[in-house]
């Protein structure tokens, strides 16, 4: 502590290096403590407790002198603050300035203020929050994945046209959807988003790690179009608008071409080819929360 | 008309409690519903417990009654109690149980598929009996003979699903 002290006291410390205990190492120690000045400028000096014990309420341990001692008051001196004397003599920036004013009997300049006053005060002294505070968009919200759900989980799928199918899981899309496939061949699931809230996830794994999945499968790609160009036609507007939806040849080349880095993996693993064509089903006897995924 | 009693010596099931599923031997009673009870090669310690949560195996070790931690145990090892536990179909049961409670998905998949599988085989194997009885009238001793082949089969598939 004495040799923080000694260090953490700038200009004394270096006025006086003949100081008794620390004084052994004066070159050296002045040295360092230059390092150290550098240091604890920019560190905040931390407040010692109180030195001086109580005996009672009110009562110290040590007299006035005792505490000036353990304090090093001798130390720490403290210049007096500017006279104003001292500030007058200090050059100000000009606060005022005279300008010339035209008219007749006006007294031809007028002192006008160069900074002025603020001509509104806001009453609340901490402004308040605009109503959408705190409200994100939904493109900014924090995506959360389950921690039953890695790349490569078999899930079962609940709702939607597929329910009940088992299908590989691939990777979560930046909505927070999942991207999952059948692979088709398998259970005629294609290239789809699945919601993460409508799914179970097994404890089955596939070895994934090694499977490149396409950077252009995004949202976007999987998005529903809508033809929108109403010309003001009613009559014509149901019959323009998509009613079959087409594959289009992208999604069969994109299709392949993850399908089959997938169905490597899972041939090598018994049985689980005929474990994707299955569905998931409940019958007598059989209790969801009892069931182990 | 009770073929297990509570003796000193005898080892008994901890069927709940802290120490559900565990083997002791009972050391002393105590009173009309408890008794000193140590399981030094199952873990747990020499202790005091109702008669309730125990349940009594056919295995009697030989100590004397208030015999200390080492004698049982040296009794236990000797009469190699828990290999002969593990093999009793009590053991079995508990196991199969547990092994049925933790199977996931994929497991359920593989045994309906190997239950399945020898299932078709007893049938078919069922069918050609009966093609054959009702053919020519014998009834006694084919099928009896058959049922060997049929159950080698059965088990062999049937433990493929539970070992996964």
């Amino acid at each position: 502590m004495a040799g923080e002290k000694a260090a953490g006291e700038k200009k004394p410390g270096e006025k006086k290096p003949g100081k008794k205990k620390p004084s052994e190492k004066k070159p050296a120690e002045q040295k360092t403590s230059q390092k150290e000045v550098g240091e604890k400028k920019k560190k905040v000096k931390k407040h010692h407790a109180s030195r001086n014990p109580v005996l009672a309420r009110g009562i110290g341990r040590y007299s006035r002198s005792a505490m000036y001692a353990r304090k090093a008051l001798y130390k720490r001196k403290y210049t007096a603050p500017e006279t104003k004397i001292e500030k007058k003599k200090k050059e100000k920036p000009r606060a005022t300035i005279t300008k010339p004013v035209g008219g007749d009997k006006n007294g031809g300049s007028r002192v006008v203020k160069i900074r002025k006053m603020p001509r509104y005060y806001p009453t609340e002294d901490v402004p308040r929050k605009l109503l959408s505070h705190g409200k994100k968009p939904f493109c900014q919200h924090k995506r959360r994945l389950r921690a039953s759900i890695t790349p490569g989980t078999v899930l079962i799928l609940l709702t939607g046209r597929h329910r009940g199918k088992r299908v590989v899981f691939l990777k979560q899309l930046a909505t927070g959807l999942l991207l999952v496939t059948g692979p088709l061949v398998i259970n005629r699931v294609p290239l789809r988003r699945a919601h993460q809230k409508f799914v179970i996830a097994t404890s089955t794994k596939v070895d994934i790690s090694g499977v490149k999945i396409p950077k252009h499968l995004t949202d976007a790609y999987f998005k529903k179009k809508r033809l929108r160009k109403p010309k003001h036609q009613e009559g014509e507007i149901f019959d323009t608008e998509k009613e079959k939806y087409e594959i289009t040849e992208q999604r069969k080349s994109d299709q392949k071409a993850v399908d089959s880095q997938i169905l490597a993996q899972i041939k090598k693993v018994p049985q689980l080819r005929g474990y994707l064509r299955s569905t998931f089903c409940l019958s007598n006897g059989v209790y969801p929360h009892k069931l182990v995924f | 008309v009770f073929k297990r009693f509570v003796e000193i010596g005898r080892v008994a099931f901890i069927s709940f409690g802290p120490h559900a599923g565990k083997l002791v031997a009972i050391v002393d009673v105590i009173d009309q519903n408890r008794a000193l009870v140590d399981g030094p090669c199952s873990g747990v310690r020499r202790q005091a417990m109702p008669f309730k949560c125990m349940q009594l195996t056919d295995f009697v070790l030989k100590f004397p009654h208030s015999a200390r931690q080492k004698c049982v145990r040296l009794a236990w090892e000797k009469e190699n109690i828990n290999a002969k536990w593990a093999a009793t179909r009590w053991a079995k049961k508990i196991e199969a149980r547990e092994k049925k409670a933790k199977m996931t998905d994929f497991d359920r998949y593989k045994v309906m598929k190997a239950k399945k599988m020898r299932n078709r085989i007893i049938k078919h194997e069922m069918k050609k009996l009966q093609k054959m009885s009702s053919k020519k009238g014998k009834k006694l001793e084919k099928p009896e003979k058959a049922q060997k082949p049929e159950k080698a089969q059965k088990s062999a598939k049937v433990q493929k699903a539970q070992k996964a």
